[in-house]
């Protein structure tokens, strides 16, 4: 993917430079895993609790984010559900391009016959519309957790391959990886030690536009109610389920949406204003 | 060195076909791991085990996997995609006029997308740097950063709930006159039209800015061209390539997209049959618009690279 430049914004300050969006887009990340993790002791209300008379009620004091179409309370709801959706996500993406990397990266070292069907077997399954797979997989096996992340995660490998193979085949053609060839290393070290240094910054860049297709997909499919089972609800199950609430604005509609938005555009534009030789595909 | 492009298509093509191949026996496998025995879902509770040892023979179900889907394949050779089994219709008649009505939506938002898009695409590339190149490329960030149906969504908000402009729900029945279905059309096509034109700007801008950092474009800039003269003459025409590319890649998120928008709007088409159809757990349907699906995605991507193998004048 192409990047924007966003250089207009960059500071420098005791010698680091540093950018305003990327610190700002950092510290929504931060807080958002924090939630993930703690959610359970800073929620205000037990989730399944019906808290409020009225549904799909206003911002309040007491229910900040007002209730959802049962009258629970929505800032409990997603508080807990930015646990289902960065956790399953984040598993995910981990999955993904550990697989992809490490293939991509043995494809690129060995070479041959092995190369030439992993990567032709993994092109036929990019062809496939990631919305589609996840539908016809979760059509196939229904809809759980484990289920889930191993759906997105062999969704996303392809790509994690792909594009790890491409940097790893180029560092390949190195004199180092040849000297090392030469000292009779094994696949192993080569990948782990010789290959693996030199492209992990723009993997990392990688894992990080993953995690967002990720989020994406998995909201995408929670939304069309094959994701997250009730009574668990990611982001996305949280905007199906109070989908009714939209002729009139309730927050409980939006709110889920917004932070599903929150968290990938700050994600993307952390990407974006990473300093340039972490961010390029060829650094 | 024509046929060194000829070669590359012809290869490209038999790349594609290989694909689909590995595509077709992707879906079938997957669908085939449902669990639970199709037979005895097919008979109910209530059947007896001779029963459904007998549907079973009847549908092969015995065969090796392999066997039936080379049955499937031939089936679909000519032109038979099996019969449902929610409702006994066979499959082709289900999705006939169905596709007609995605089609209709694909292409609506095609002919409005790809005109907007490539104007704000090259036009921001052409000011680039300026108040309008950033607006165009935050708002095409974000959109791109937000699900498919928080797009819909909003476009909801606003168009319907505070501008009172459109009703949010569309059903294509109730069509009578051209403005019913203006109102119909507009709520799915606004919603795609943004999640493609979000898309081709990113890349269209990226390859005219691509083009235009190259030294015959600067060479043109110091003998004195206009700017306008300058995009336009030396810089479009080699362009053009990269930015079908993008255009063809563009529309294959039409497919991600319309299965998102058909259900939110309930629109009458493969993408929602589909949706329905694995609520119901209906194999065969779910294997023919899974086909139909990849299928387009595939021609489209192909599409895509042939663009970029015959517009690259080194191979010509």
């Amino acid at each position: 993917m192409t990047v924007a430049r966003a250089a207009s914004s960059r500071r420098s300050f005791l010698g680091h430079s540093y950018n305003l969006v990327g610190v700002v887009a950092s510290l929504v990340i931060l807080a958002w895993t924090l939630v993930a993790i703690f959610a359970p002791y800073i929620i205000p209300h037990p989730i399944g609790d019906i808290v409020d008379d009225d549904y799909f009620g206003p911002m309040r004091q007491g229910l900040w984010l007002g209730s959802d179409y049962l009258g629970r309370d929505m800032l409990s709801r997603v508080l807990m559900g930015a646990r289902y959706t960065v956790g399953i996500s984040l598993a995910a993406v981990s999955i993904a391009c550990f697989s992809g990397v490490v293939l991509g990266m043995i494809a690129a070292v060995t070479g041959g016959w092995f190369d030439t069907c992993l990567s032709r077997f993994l092109d036929a399954m990019n062809s496939i519309p990631s919305k589609l797979f996840g539908l016809v997989v979760v059509a196939a096996v229904g809809s759980s957790i484990p289920v889930l992340i191993l759906t997105l995660a062999v969704i996303y490998i392809p790509g994690a391959y792909r594009f790890a193979r491409a940097l790893a085949v180029n560092i390949n053609t190195m004199d180092f990886i040849t000297v090392a060839r030469v000292r009779g290393e094994s696949t192993i070290y080569l990948i782990g030690s010789e290959i693996l240094p030199n492209i992990i910054r723009p993997v990392l860049a990688d894992f990080g536009l993953r995690f967002v297709f990720i989020v994406l997909l998995l909201s995408g499919l929670s939304f069309l109610g094959l994701g997250l089972q009730p009574p668990l609800a990611d982001w996305g199950a949280l905007v199906r389920e109070n989908i009714g609430g939209l002729p009139f604005a309730a927050p409980a509609v939006i709110v889920p949406s917004l932070a599903i938005a929150s968290l990938t555009i700050s994600v993307n534009l952390l990407i974006d204003n990473l300093p340039q030789k972490i961010r390029d595909r060829d650094a | 060195m024509k046929s060194g492009v000829l070669n590359l298509v012809l290869k490209r093509l038999a790349i594609a076909i290989v694909t689909l191949l590995i595509v077709l026996f992707a879906v079938f496998f997957a669908t085939s791991m449902l669990p639970g025995d199709t037979a005895s879902i097919l008979l109910g509770q209530a059947a007896t085990p001779e029963a459904v040892a007998g549907l079973r023979e009847a549908m092969h179900l015995n065969d090796p996997a392999i066997l039936r889907f080379l049955r499937w394949l031939v089936g679909l050779l000519h032109g038979d995609l099996g019969t449902s089994y929610a409702n006994e219709m066979p499959v082709a008649a289900l999705i006939g006029g169905r596709f007609v009505n995605t089609m209709k939506l694909a292409g609506i938002t095609t002919l409005i997308s790809v005109p907007l898009a490539l104007t704000l695409g090259i036009t921001a590339a052409m000011l680039r740097g300026s108040v309008y190149d950033r607006t165009v490329t935050v708002l095409s960030i974000g959109v791109i950063s937000v699900p498919e149906f928080m797009v819909a969504t909003l476009a909801v908000l606003l168009f319907a709930v505070y501008l009172k402009w459109l009703p949010a729900l569309s059903s294509v029945n109730e069509a009578h006159s051209l403005a019913d279905l203006v109102r119909i059309y507009s709520m799915p096509v606004i919603t795609l039209t943004f999640v493609i034109s979000a898309q081709m700007i990113r890349m269209t801008r990226a390859a005219v800015i691509e083009t235009l950092s190259t030294p015959y474009v600067e060479m043109a800039l110091l003998k004195g061209a206009s700017r306008s003269r300058m995009v336009l003459k030396h810089a479009l025409p080699n362009a053009l390539g990269p930015i079908v590319n993008a255009v063809a890649l563009s529309l294959s998120y039409l497919v991600g997209g319309v299965i998102i928008v058909e259900t939110i709007f309930n629109y009458p088409g493969i993408a929602k049959l589909m949706v329905d159809a694995v609520a119901t757990r209906d194999l065969p349907l779910i294997q023919s618009c899974a086909m139909i699906f990849c299928l387009g995605y595939l021609l489209l991507i192909t599409a895509a690279d042939i663009v970029a193998i015959m517009s690259n004048p080194r191979l010509r």
